[in-house]
Order: C-alpha cells, then structure tokens, then sequence
C-alpha cells in the first residue's frame, strides 16, 4: 500500500512540473493563437539563470527567486523583437520562426555557458527526506516540488477565475476578437501573458534543475509532452493544462511501475521486458490519441 | 502548350525554375568533370528529400492539413525495404510496391482518426502517431533497434544498379520530376480544387455536396504514399535505415523546407530542400571564412534566418521571385 | 544564361570550400564526434585529446603536417553518415576516427570502409554487429565492445560476493547490450530490471520507489552522459545512497563528475582506462591534460588520444607513404604504439584484447573529485563475439 502510494505522489510530483510548463503554453496559446515551439527554450533559460544567480548569491532561494523577474524580462523581450510580429500570421510562420528560435538560443547558451551542462545542488534544507507518513521517507526536495507546485496552480486558478485580467484571459481564450471590444490594451495585455508564460516555464526549468541536470535542449525533449498536455486539456484552458498533466504523470508513473509485471502475467518474461519500456513510452500517445478521436477539441476546448 | 511555356520562361520565376531544373540535370556532369563525388551526395540528398517534402505540400500546402508526422511514411518505406531485404528479398520490383502500400494503408488508417480534428489537435495527432511508428521501430529487435539496421539495396537486375552514385541520383530525379508532375496535374484537377476550396472553407465545398472528409483523406493517403517512396530512396542511399529517419525532429525539418520554400506552390518544397541543405553544408565553411572556429556555431546565424524568412518573406522563398503564375 | 551559372557555379564551388586537390603533403584525419547539444561536452573532451595527441607529435607524422578535420554528428545517424560522406569525399582524408554512438557508427560504417576504402578508427563506439558479422578489415577499435566493460563489472561483483542486483539502463540497443552483458558474468539473483525512455527522461522517481521496495544488495547502471548525472543526484536525494550502493559503467567519468561532485563519492564503476594507470605515456597524458584544461580526461579522452596516436604508428612505420592500404592495415594491425592504457594488441576482429578494471569516485589531493582504480576486474579480456569474425 505504501509502495503504491508514493508511486502516485511520484506521478503527482512529475504531473505538476509539468503542469507548470503547460500553463504557461496554454495562456499564450488560447489568447494570442500562437504556437511557440521556442516555449521549453524559456525553460532552458531559467534554469542557466537561475544557475548563474546562484552563484552570485550562493544561495538557491535567492538565485531561484532572482531568475523569475530575468525570464520575464527575457519573455517580454522576445515577445517584443519576434512574436509581436506573428500573432496575425499562419501557425506555420509561427513554427518557423520559434523552430528558428529554438536553434539560436541553443547554441546561445552554447557559446555563453560553454559545452558542459551544469549543476544546481539541491539546498541543504532539502537535501534529505521527510517522512510524509509516519514510516514513509520522501526525498524532500521532490516534496517541495508538490508544494510549490501546488501553490502555483492555485494562484493561476486565483488570477484566471477572481481578477480582471483573468477575465479577460478567459475571454480570450474562448472568443479572441471579444478582447478589443473589452477595450484592453492589446499590446501591453499580450506582452504581460507572454511575460507571465515564460515565467512558468523558468520557474519549471528551476525546479526541475536539482533532480535533472542544466544542459544544452534541455527543453527540446520536454516540449513535445507540454504539447501533449495541452492538447490533451484543450488549448487554451488553464483547468484543461492541470487535469491532461496530472493525468500524464500518473500515467507516465503507472506505466514505468506496473507495466512491465502486467504483461508477464500474459506474455512470457522474455517478450514481456521487450515490450513494456516500449509501451510504456508509448502510451501517453495512445491516449492523446484516443482522447482527440473521442473529443476533437481536448477534454476542456472550445467546440469549434 | 507551348505558348505559356515560353510565356511563363520570361517571369523570373520561370527563369528560376529552369535554372534549377538545369543544374539537376548537369550536377553529375559537373561533379564528375570537377571530381566533387561529394557535390553528387549532397544533390541526392536535396532530391530525396524534395519528394518528401512535396508530398507534404500536397496535404499541407494545398489541402491546409499541417501533418507534424510526415517522417512516419519516411521510416515505413524505409523499414519495410529493410525488413525485406533482411529476410532475403533483395528484389526492388518487390520491395518498392509493397513499401509504398505499406505506407499508403498507415495513411488511410491514421488519416481515418486523424482528420476528425481541425488546426493544432490535426497537428498534435498526426505527431502522436509518428511517435508510436518511431517507438516501434526502435524497439524492433531483431532489425536492430535504435541501432538501426544496415542494408543492402534493392535489386533491379539489368535494369539499374543502384550501387552507381551517379545512376542513382537520376532515378531519384526522374522520381522527383514524376512526383512534379504528379502535383501539378493534382492542383488543377477538379480534385485539387475542391482540396484547396475546402482549405479555404470547409463548410462551403460540404454545403456544395462534395464529401470534403473522402477529398482529405485521399489526399493524405496520395501523400503517404510518396512520403514512402521518399523513404524507399532514402533507406538505398545510406544502405541504412534507423528509427531516427522518423523523429519528429525530422518531421519538423520538412515543415520547415516546406514552409520555408513557399507552400502551396508547385516548386516551393524543391528551392525550400535546396536551400535547407545548401545552407546546412555551407554555413559552417563561410563562418569558418570569416573567422576560424565560429564554423561551429552556424545555427546562431541559421536560425535567426528562419526567424527572418518566417517574419519577412511572407509565403517563403517562392514569394521572393515575384508574381505567381500557377 | 550561361554566364549566371558559371557564376553560381563559382560560388557554389567557394561556398562548399572545395578546393583542387593537391598532392598529399599533409596528414589527414577526419574526426567525428558530437560537438553540439546535450552531449556537446563528450566531443570536447575528445577534441582536447586528439589536439593533445597531435601536440606530442610535434604536429607531423614521419615528417608529414598532421590536419584534423572535426565534423559534428550532431548525436543523429544521419548527419553522422553525411558528415563522414563528406571527409571521405570532398576532404579525402586518409583516416576518420572519433564516433560516440553506436547508431552513427553504424550508419556511416559501410560509406567509410566499402565505398570510400578509408580506414575507420573508433574511438569510442562498439556495437556487436561490427565485432562479429559485420567485421571489417578497415575497421580499427581503441575502445572496447559494448558487453565487455559490464561483464567486468559482473565478474567484480561476484568476486565482492553481491546477493542480488537491481539492474537499470536506458531503453535504447546499448542500454540493452550493457544489462545484458552484466547478467552475462554476474552469477547472484537479478532483483529487477528496468529499462526507461532514451533520450529524455527526466526523472527516476518511479525507479528509485520499486528499487527501494525491493531492497536489493546494489544497484547496477548505464547513464551516458547527462543522464548519469539525473540519476546519481536523484538516488542520493531519494536516501538510497545509504542502503544500496551504486555500481556503474559509463555513468561517472571526468565529464559527469564536475556535476555530480561530492554525491558520487564511493561509487564503483568498471573501465579499461583510468587516469592512474601506471604507465609513462599515460602519466605524461594525464599530467598534460589537466596542465592545460585544468579538468581530468575522461575515458572518451584517452581512447581517442590513444586512436591518434595509433595512426602516428601505422604512418611512421610506412614513412608518411600511405598509398598501399595493404600495408597500411597491416601496420594498424601490429598497433606498435604506447598505449595509455599499456599493452595494446587487437584481435581478430581489431578490438583491443585488453584488461578492464574497478575505479571508485575519491577526491584527489586537490580536493577534486575523481575516479582511482582499487582493482583489477579481468585479464586480457576478449570480446564474446570476436568467434562471430570471420576475419582471422
């Protein structure tokens, strides 16, 4: 029972990172129709930030709270020289020019932080584990994660359901030429949610760096699962983004944990530690796949 | 008919597109008369890929369904060539056909499910099932996995040896130029027009009593199957295929070559794999010109071109050369 | 018309950086490794090697310049194979060594040693199907097979008396070569296995909870790389440092230690080179290497240093006239160099017929974190395909 109750809060740890990254993709999505591939470079940068601030400070906490404000300044900057110029445009002009994105600030860091990933230890105040249960240790870090994580999704609830701006996000999302009529500051708007999504996305890229390791398309792999997550959710919604990512990490988690004794009790062990890893991999596809046969707008879209 | 040839010759695109044509057909000549075999693999490479991405645009530029999962029907043709000629079937006139069935059958299948969705779900699901073709692929075991497999090419016995650099490049050409020929008669058929109609809008062409569903998804499966055939080439020319032909790092490539070609036009997909690869090979010497060891970082440059094409050169490389006449 | 192709034609030709060929005063040597990416740091390290190795010779071989042509594999099969295309064709050179992957050594193998007749040094890679079936008569190893390094781990670990082992590697064909090249040798029980995503998985969380419900004696893995550092700082997070211990190949080297530093103090990994070995030429390796980069060499260092300095060999013996590949192979094949890892003889198959070791991760007198061997895991070690060659 223990053993499977930390496997779900392992799902529900990486469902949260993951989360982080998908909110901020999905705002930037639903409001301004753009699909930035150039997302998971945001989080690569906020990671390298963060890394250089801590080295400043030598201290995780201040460097991790140091490289938010950078992210967005760095978002709100990039919105400003290229994306400004794309939200009228062809989805297609847009995964150019992000995919062009993605290439520059990757051997950006390349020729800024050398070849070598980096390290951001985990602050001693969090290096061991605590028992979450009396009798169950959990590495303590992770359990930061959840919290942080959790907190997070329920500011972004907060902002999207009770304040003016989420109204308009809201709106936005579900009829993108309402904006205007709301009589809303297009550009400033537009440059504050992209700002806000590439904080998301360095914020992920922080608190991922002390269980993963600060490199070079660090984002790239990740980026495909964001997407996942989102589709999954129907873009554009916050609710959507939280369910699809949860839902992916315990799938992710269960199919790792179980699969693999699942097809012994019909396959032999030979076929079945062949095709579990490969399964396994696959199946969040298989149900991004079912779910967009079932419902060809996500769980939580707009019905076209 | 030959009235607006020579019409259209007198366009700078007509100029472009003879120019190019032309260097085709004399780069095994000029490579050979320079002793540049190199130039003869690079040429190959832009050919090959060429008829993926024209393929593509068939869908992509003409029908407006952005597949982000086109390198499946380039590891299909490829696996099922290798998959053959692993178990003995060394003969093309085997190989090819069921190649390009196979990979025709995944597009009518996937396609079946895919074009329920519309816009960034079409994307995102054409991609979920390329990623299970590639996770397949890499855990085929016996073909060796992520390893990949090595090859040998097919046969066509008295016919062609595919061995010969050169008398492969002017199969693969002779492909391109069917592929061509293919998506011209394609765009201006009744067929092609009702593609293009309900890209613009679908509700219309389906009030007009034509079934868009059937139109889409016979196109998806015509450009599965040369997305095959773009397979089949590539697996010969590297006597090698691998479950990284199908990433979807590579499906991005040809939406980019596509893309920044100018879809929705004829030769587009061609000047946009021309200049994909000739960037590729030759931005590293020139900066390496300019100061020796920046070479090695190309991609800070090349990618902010792409930023550039995609902000400035509306309808890509084929926008530049002025008014359109197809 | 004529005149605007002429004209691309010129810039084509200057674009490509083709030049005439002109008659061989110079020693070529292609190398191809992974310059750009996650795994940038990899083809750095061997870089630093080669430049080292060609600086000991003076920069000439029997009197010849010696160039060194780098070309980036970018970690794909198929650039690596359009890469080696190109210094086989346009650079003509007279060697390619370098290859990380297995996959890319695969895909570039047959347009390097049958199409181009070049002889093709490994520096790294090893791939079963070019030890046995695949082998060939221009394909040189500095390296090992695949299966060798953790077959030496299994020997280790039965010797140590290890109960019961919980196997864990990346789900890609090396990742499977290596767990099953331990349960090859290892006699005790295999308390589970598990194979995750390549390349990006992110976290092992999933792992560690089954590991640590199934309390084995140790934990083997395979994490080249980047990987190697996630999974060493998780297990330490997770507490399992303390009741299992670590055991590794290729997961904790001079690249990954800047990274993992203090957490992988008191893990043991097999290998066939390590930084101590107590031979000149490797003494004079390492003490230069870390004079100049400041950091230790890794294994992918050595090989690829010891892969140049076994073409100096072959060269020099044919005094730089490389016109006869016959003799050329014949002379690679004596390998009549200093190895830094000592005695260097191939076998039938051109791998090294080598020793392979147990280092674990200690600090240095510097305080640095580094690897020093505490044992010999096997003698001369012959790779288990080497039967399959049907080269003698």
């Amino acid at each position: 029972m223990d053993y499977i109750f930390i496997q779900i809060l392992n799902g529900v740890q990486l469902g949260l990172l993951m989360f982080l990254l998908a909110a901020g993709l999905t705002l930037t999505f639903g409001i301004m129709d753009l699909v930035n591939l150039a997302h998971g470079s945001l989080y690569m940068m906020g990671a390298y930030l963060a890394w250089t601030f801590i080295g400043w400070t030598d201290s995780f906490v201040l460097g991790a709270l140091l490289s938010l404000p950078a992210t967005f300044l760095l978002g709100v900057a990039v919105e400003a020289v290229v994306m400004r110029r794309l939200y009228a445009r062809d989805h297609l002009d847009q995964v150019l020019a992000t995919f062009g994105l993605i290439l520059f600030f990757n051997e950006l860091v390349r020729a800024v932080w050398g070849p070598a990933g980096k390290s951001i230890a985990v602050p001693a105040f969090l290096g061991q584990t605590v028992e979450i249960l009396p009798g169950i240790p959990y590495p303590a870090y992770r359990f930061a994660i959840i919290v942080a994580g959790g907190v997070v999704a329920l500011l972004l609830a907060w902002l999207v359901a009770r304040t003016r701006m989420g109204m308009v996000i809201r709106a936005g999302a579900s009829n993108r030429r309402m904006i205007g009529a709301l009589g809303v500051d297009i550009e400033l708007l537009f440059s504050l949610v992209f700002g806000l999504g590439a904080v998301f996305a360095g914020l992920a890229g922080v608190m991922a760096a002390p269980i993963a390791s600060v490199k070079i398309g660090m984002g790239d792999d990740i980026l495909i699962l964001a997407f996942v997550i989102i589709v999954i959710g129907g873009i554009g919604s916050i609710k959507g983004a939280f369910v699809a990512a949860m839902m992916v990490g315990q799938i992710d988690i269960f199919g790792r944990t179980f699969l693999p004794d699942l097809l012994k009790t019909f396959l032999s062990p030979a076929a079945a530690s062949g095709a579990a890893p490969a399964l396994s991999q696959m199946l969040i596809y298989i149900v991004m796949a079912g779910v967009l046969v079932w419902r060809p707008t996500g769980l939580f879209g707009q019905r076209q | 008919m030959i009235a607006p040839v020579i019409a259209a010759l007198r366009t700078p695109r007509g100029l472009v597109a003879l120019a190019v044509l032309v260097l085709f057909a004399v780069l095994p000549l000029l490579t050979q008369a320079f002793d540049q075999r190199y130039l003869l693999s690079i040429g190959t490479r832009i050919v090959i890929w060429s008829i993926a991405a024209v393929s593509l645009n068939m869908i992509l530029g003409y029908g407006g369904m952005v597949s982000f999962g086109h390198a499946a029907f380039f590891g299909i043709g490829g696996y099922a060539v290798g998959i053959l000629s692993a178990s003995g079937v060394s003969d093309g006139w085997v190989q090819w056909p069921v190649a390009i069935l196979a990979a025709a059958a995944w597009a009518a299948l996937i396609g079946a499910l895919s074009l329920r969705t519309r816009g960034v779900y079409f994307i995102m699901i054409t991609l979920a099932f390329a990623q299970l073709v590639y996770y397949v692929g890499a855990s085929l075991e016996a073909y060796g996995g992520d390893d990949g497999l090595n090859i040998g090419r097919s046969r066509f016995s008295g016919l062609i040896d595919l061995r010969d650099k050169a008398s492969f490049y002017w199969l693969c050409l002779v492909l391109l130029l069917a592929t061509l020929w293919f998506c011209s008669r394609l765009a201006v058929s009744r067929f092609g027009f009702v593609l293009r109609g309900a890209k613009a809008n679908d509700q219309r062409m389906s009030a007009l009593g034509f079934p868009v569903f059937w139109y889409r998804l016979t196109a998806f499966v015509i450009a599965g199957a040369f997305g095959g055939l773009a397979g089949v080439l590539l697996a010969n020319e590297g006597a090698y295929v691998s479950p990284a032909m199908m990433s979807w790092v590579k499906s991005g490539d040809l939406i980019v070559i596509v893309v920044l070609g100018g879809m929705g036009t004829l030769l587009g997909p061609v000047y946009g794999a021309i200049a994909f690869f000739t960037l590729e090979e030759s931005l590293k010497p020139l900066m390496d010109l300019v100061h020796k060891g920046w070479g090695e970082y190309w991609q800070i440059v090349f990618g902010p071109m792409l930023v550039l094409v995609a902000l400035y050169a509306k309808g890509g490389i084929s926008s530049l050369l002025g008014r359109r006449h197809d | 018309m004529k005149g605007k192709l002429f004209g691309t034609a010129t810039i084509a030709a200057l674009a490509f950086g083709l030049q005439p060929v002109a008659a061989q005063q110079t020693i070529k040597i292609g190398f191809v490794s992974t310059f750009s990416g996650p795994q940038a740091a990899i083809g750095e390290d061997m870089r630093r090697s080669v430049d080292l190795a060609v600086e000991h010779l003076g920069g000439k071989i029997a009197g010849k310049k010696i160039e060194i042509v780098y070309e980036d594999d970018q970690f794909k099969p198929d650039v690596g194979k359009a890469r080696s295309e190109k210094l086989v064709q346009q650079d003509k050179v007279n060697f390619i060594s370098g290859y990380i992957w297995s996959n890319v050594l695969l895909a570039s193998l047959k347009t390097v040693t049958d199409e181009g007749d070049t002889i093709l040094i490994s520096a790294n890679a090893g791939p079963s199907q070019i030890a046995g079936e695949l082998c060939n008569k221009n394909f040189f190893s500095t390296s090992w097979q695949n299966d060798q390094t953790p077959m030496a781990m299994g020997e280790y670990l039965n010797t140590k008396g290890v109960k019961s082992l919980y196997l864990v590697g990346p789900n890609y064909a090396a990742g499977k070569d290596m767990l099953a090249g331990v349960k090859r040798t290892y006699k005790g029980t295999v308390a589970g296995e598990d194979y995750t995503k390549w390349p990006d998985q992110l976290d092992f969380s999933a792992e560690l909870t089954k590991i640590a419900a199934a309390k084995p004696g140790g934990i083997f893995i395979f994490y080249p790389g980047a990987h190697g550092v996630q999974f060493v700082k998780q297990w330490v997070q997770a507490g399992l440092n303390k009741t299992v211990p670590l055991y590794q190949v290729f997961s904790i080297d001079a690249i990954t230690l800047p990274q993992q530093g203090e957490l992988a103090l008191g893990t043991l990994g097999a290998q066939e080179w390590v930084n101590d070995l107590p031979n000149d030429q490797n003494k004079k390796y390492v003490a230069d290497f870390k004079k100049k980069y400041k950091v230790y060499p890794s294994y992918y260092g050595a090989q690829s240093y010891d892969s140049i300095m076994l073409i100096a060999s072959a060269a020099e013996a044919l005094k730089g006239d490389l016109s006869n590949k016959d003799k050329v192979r014949a002379e690679m094949k004596k390998a009549n160099f200093k190895s830094v890892r000592g005695d260097f003889k191939f076998g039938n198959n051109n791998f090294p017929i080598e020793n392979f070791y147990i280092q674990e991760t200690v600090k240095d007198a510097d305080g640095m974190v580094t690897v020093k061997t505490i044992a010999t895991a096997v003698k001369a070690a012959v790779d288990p395909y080497a039967a399959k060659c049907s080269m003698k």
